[in-house]
């Protein structure tokens, strides 16, 4: 209750605030964002994008945005409240608005719709992601050279595909360097709580993990690693002035050239339903500039990221070896196809972890 | 040794926050007024705090400013519950969402500065004693204050004079009216001391927990907070066991995840508010049958005049 009267609340708010008058002509775009525009994380790199998109675009569109948007049902009515304020084309951008946003599409078939990480698409809704594994692959083989315990501390968010795949290209790539090498697996089981990300970061260091990565949004375990003297990445945004001698790299959502290039098919009236999967090649994510490690390290992650760009190099190249000691079958050729990439519940041989729930 | 005392410490950091804004709150209910507001209040303490912090450069500072901004929101909800006798339920709810929003209005300049976090205390000789030393005299003033909070708090209710009114007034406010005492005046103060450790508590967070300010960081804590209090049976003893219960079994159930025991996750996350509710409720099943709550809690009081 307590959700869906905040969703009103700040939906009317914001639409209040943000639905000023504008010329007919313009076409309006619209945003559900999952968190406020200052998370420094998700929802931000989304906002910063939109704001790239305004600034190539602004003199042909009108862009509104609803932030705080809880997932779930109660998503629906934000929705709609884009579409009955003329927007005709929406961006939904977290996982959870999947069935709301499908559900909204139906009733109007006339308004596009873009949904991010989902994968229940309609004549009127596309779906677009991003190949992080592709980044957290050459993070592994970052965090192996730069170990010294041999230990490395995973902060997950939830047991879903997209992080379990983050966790596996990160020991496929770690075991290229140092076959033994270990990972601790925390599971926040949250996206958003910093005293939560934090406190999974000290368990993790305290208990021998000297390079941190985090499934979470905020800044929280940046900025104890740096507190401790150890090493991390970030998560979805720029995270080094949490951690000027500690950010090895982050991977940065960069969802602008997309959301520009869907604007101008909707603006040419060549708007198809797609779905896009983009990776380093595409833009759809970068890497933020390799720091804090000696200049072969750095060698070697600039030549993986070139590698995996010119696809030469493929993160789930088999043979692939399940926890359980059996080879995965191997679906896409040399390497697991993208299905088996996008439902990925086990882990790798190594990972001496049990997925929650297997 | 060392890995016990970082657990030791990590558990009292997690646990500072809920405990001074379960005080407050106990305080409070204790007066016969329910303020469901504390998330609210608190991460309106937390952007005010950061601010103060940000601008002065002092995390004393910092919390006066999260202080004075708690109690502000208190008197927000004083003037609509008590003052105008609105539904407390519905107006602790409305505060809550309000300080959300005002958070990240306060707070929207002062997202991704950082500040330098308080210091943690250096006793010479004391604070290097093994296991015990950074413990009992090397966390930071918080933490140390909020014990002292909570025996304050103790010794108000049951030993003075002033805490057996207050406890009166939530008990039967038309008995203690009927004795002279200003019930909306009492309830006014208490309301404002429960805003005032909200305000603390959240400016606990960006002043020592994580030091930098983001919008929802309280992610919650307000809402635990008040469970507790309800779980303790409104008692201030009950209440530092249930706080410190609940911050131990949250970081022992990380570890626990570290060391891969092989317990789903989700089950281990759920296992802080599992433990916590058991535990207090055999506490109060043990001691004394029958609910504890102030009788006169969340009702509404209009003096005849």
């Amino acid at each position: 209750m307590r959700k869906s009267l905040l969703a009103l609340a700040t939906g009317l708010l914001l639409a209040g605030s943000v639905s000023a008058a504008s010329p007919a002509d313009k076409l309006k775009v619209g945003f559900i964002y999952l968190g406020p525009i200052g998370d420094l994380g998700w929802t931000y790199q989304h906002d910063l994008a939109r704001q790239a998109l305004v600034k190539e675009l602004g003199d042909q569109i009108e862009t509104t945005y609803l932030e705080n948007v809880p997932e779930g049902p109660d998503a629906e009515r934000s929705i709609e409240q884009l579409v009955r304020a003329g927007n005709k084309l929406i961006f939904t951008t977290s996982f959870g608005y999947m069935d709301p946003t499908l559900k909204v599409a139906k009733k109007y078939p006339n308004v596009h719709f873009e949904h991010a990480t989902g994968y229940k698409r309609n004549p009127n809704m596309s779906t677009y992601s991003a190949k992080w594994w592709q980044g957290r692959y050459i993070q592994g083989l970052i965090a192996a050279k730069m170990s010294k315990s041999g230990v490395l501390g995973y902060i997950g968010s939830f047991p879903i595909p997209e992080v379990v795949s983050g966790i596996n290209a990160t020991m496929l790539a770690a075991q290229t360097i140092k076959p033994d090498i270990k990972v601790k697996i925390i599971w926040a089981n949250t996206w958003f709580d910093p005293g939560k990300e934090a406190d999974a970061a000290k368990a993790l260091i305290d208990q021998g993990a000297d390079v941190i990565m985090q499934h979470t949004d905020s800044p929280a375990a940046m900025q104890i690693a740096s507190e401790r003297g150890k090493l991390a990445f970030g998560q979805d945004s720029e995270m080094i002035k949490f951690g000027p001698k500690t950010q090895l790299t982050s991977i940065l959502d960069t969802w602008g050239p997309y959301y520009i290039e869907r604007v101008k098919a909707e603006l040419a009236g060549t708007w198809k339903s797609q779905d896009s999967w983009g990776g380093l090649d595409s833009h759809m994510f970068a890497m933020a500039p390799y720091t804090n490690m000696p200049d072969d390290v750095k060698k070697m992650a600039e030549d993986a990221q070139a590698a995996i760009i010119a696809g030469k190099l493929h993160p789930f190249k088999c043979p692939i070896v399940g926890q359980d000691g059996k080879p995965v079958e191997c679906k896409g050729g040399d390497h697991l196809d993208d299905g088996q990439i996008l439902g990925m519940n086990f882990y790798v041989k190594g990972i001496d972890d049990k997925l929650p729930g297997k | 040794m060392e890995l016990i005392e970082a657990i030791i410490l990590a558990v009292l950091a997690a646990s500072t926050p809920l405990l001074i804004a379960a005080t407050g709150e106990l305080v409070t209910e204790r007066s016969g007024v329910l303020n469901l507001g504390v998330e609210g209040m608190m991460i309106v303490g937390a952007a005010c705090g950061f601010a103060g912090a940000w601008l002065t450069g002092s995390v004393f500072v910092g919390a006066l400013f999260g202080i004075v901004a708690g109690t502000m929101m208190s008197l927000i909800f004083a003037l609509m519950a008590l003052g105008l006798a609105v539904n407390q339920v519905a107006t602790g709810l409305a505060l809550t969402i309000l300080g959300v929003g005002l958070s990240g209005l306060i707070g929207a300049g002062f997202v991704g500065e950082r500040i330098t976090p308080a210091v943690h205390l250096a006793v010479p000789g004391l604070t290097d004693i093994p296991l015990v030393g950074r413990v009992l005299f090397g966390e930071d003033a918080f933490v140390y204050f909020s014990i002292a909070l909570v025996i304050g708090v103790w010794w108000f209710l049951y030993r003075t004079r002033a805490g057996l009114i207050l406890r009166a007034c939530g008990d039967n406010h038309v008995s203690a009216h009927a004795l002279g005492y200003p019930v909306l005046r009492i309830r006014t103060f208490a309301v404002m001391f429960g805003g005032a450790c909200a305000g603390l508590a959240g400016a606990y967070l960006p002043l020592a927990y994580t030091p930098f300010f983001i919008p929802g960081m309280t992610a919650g804590r307000g809402w635990i907070a008040l469970a507790l209090v309800v779980f303790s049976s409104w008692r201030p003893g009950r209440l530092v066991i249930g706080a410190y219960l609940f911050g131990a079994v949250t970081i022992l159930q990380l570890h626990a995840q570290g060391w891969g025991i092989g317990i789903p996750s989700q089950f281990m996350s759920a296992l802080p508010y599992l433990a916590t509710v058991i535990v207090l409720v055999l506490l109060s099943r043990a001691r004394s049958g029958g609910s504890t709550a102030p009788a006169a809690l969340g009702t509404v009081f209009v003096p005849d005049r």
